[in-house]
């Protein structure tokens, strides 16, 4: 037990640090090749570097490696650590991709469904989808379509968050801690330590990305995020958990989804809100809009964008209390009851 | 109101996600087909499962649609 603790603790320094100690200089970097974009939300519209992937993708690959190391747990431990790798490094190169060129609709979910053949590959998932109080369903063939679809949709419900000051990296914050808690709550502790870079990346990256950002995490970012999600739900054998703790990227993703009717990206669509004459977020008139979930959040009154993360973050909370709640339901056996 | 009707829906997808996972496991975990050699009979019964569990996701969003219509009928409208 004990070096699991110093593996969990050492891990999730290491994490926490990279994101702390690269941020700055790549920065830097991003402001000198002009590799800005303009915060449409701000005040006379500052220009912001992008992407902060680099930093995100940095810190799981150091922090993940050290725990191939220092984790007691042998072979098998290995093997889920290399698929969450590779997964989070085939998601960073999509999304810089799409960071540097602009892609069509279906280019993310498509490219990400590749991106999850490490997990097939190397056999790290199992087959028995787990529900609270009804038990478990085998479904062998059906569950290699589980693993392509859980990585575009996480990948891709992160990176449709992320659309203002902090929110993708407070989400994942969020969502990913849940997520952690759960698999201690289910007693699977090897993949619940191979969580916690990702929540401290995430944690870190927030720092510099909550309003007023001084960097976006860009699609690299974003998909590195959602993807490493992903890999770990499929890995730590918590799926339905993992859409719980993720229910209102969902959400938006769905509102998105069956309003506009089509798969496309999101910079080849309206606006779904505007600005007031005080630089609040308010719902805009454009018919034709998509319906998201912050045009939902500033349909009774206008907010600032900070308002907005707040609330965005408020409904992650209760998600995630639903996911635990839903993790100690897990526990419980419907044909026990009666 | 505030957000309340945005926590509603939230708490409604907890809720269909837990009675699907029900479904799933009460339908589709009793499928297995038998008769045909052992790679026939897997392939029978995941084709089987594979449009039970596609039924099962097309329905849900189905219901999910009624709910947010229902519940963002104001909101939608614009």
């Amino acid at each position: 037990m004990q070096s699991e603790i110093i593996s969990a603790v050492a891990s999730s320094a290491i994490a926490f640090f990279v994101v702390l100690v690269t941020v700055p200089p790549l920065i830097k970097l991003l402001a000198k090749r002009n590799w800005t974009v303009k915060d449409v939300n701000r005040i006379g519209g500052a220009m912001i570097p992008r992407p902060g992937g680099p930093a995100i993708i940095a810190a799981i690959i150091v922090s993940e490696v050290s725990l191939y190391f220092l984790l007691p747990a042998g072979e098998v431990a290995g093997r889920q650590i290399s698929a969450i790798l590779m997964t989070a490094s085939a998601a960073f190169v999509i999304g810089f991709i799409d960071d540097r060129k602009v892609m069509g609709g279906w280019f993310k979910p498509v490219a990400l469904a590749v991106s999850a053949a490490p997990i097939i590959i190397l056999g790290t998932y199992d087959s028995n989808l787990a529900f609270p109080i009804f038990g478990e369903v085998k479904i062998p063939a059906l569950y290699l379509g589980v693993v392509v679809v859980m990585i575009a949709v996480t990948g891709n419900t992160i990176n449709s968050v992320d659309v203002m000051n902090g929110i993708a990296s407070g989400f994942m914050t969020i969502a990913a801690s849940a997520l952690t808690v759960s698999m201690v709550i289910l007693q699977n502790y090897t993949v619940a330590i191979m969580a916690l870079p990702l929540v401290f990346a995430s944690l870190a990256f927030y720092r510099y990305h909550k309003f007023p950002s001084r960097i976006f995490p860009g699609d690299s970012g974003a998909l590195v995020l959602g993807a490493t999600y992903g890999a770990i739900a499929i890995i730590g054998r918590v799926e339905v958990i993992a859409a719980i703790a993720l229910l209102p990227a969902v959400i938006n993703s769905f509102l998105f989804l069956s309003s506009v009717k089509r798969i496309v990206e999101h910079r080849q669509i309206k606006n779904p809100t505007t600005h007031t004459d005080d630089n609040k977020i308010t719902t805009t008139k454009e018919k034709d809009a998509p319906v998201t979930l912050v045009r939902l959040l500033v349909a009774a009154k206008p907010l600032t964008e900070k308002e907005v993360a707040n609330a965005i973050f408020k409904l992650a909370a209760f998600s995630a209390a639903l996911a635990i709640v839903t993790a100690l339901l897990m526990g419980v056996k419907i044909w026990d009851i009666f | 109101m505030g957000h309340f009707l945005i926590y509603s829906f939230l708490a409604i997808m907890w809720l269909l996600i837990l009675g699907g996972g029900g479904m799933v496991v009460a339908l589709v975990s009793q499928i297995s087909v038998q008769g045909y050699g052992e790679q026939i009979d897997f392939l029978i019964g995941s084709a089987i499962k594979a449009v039970i569990a596609l039924v099962l996701v097309v329905s849900w969003i189905l219901i999910l649609t009624k709910f947010k219509d229902k519940i963002f009928y104001k909101q939608i409208r614009l």
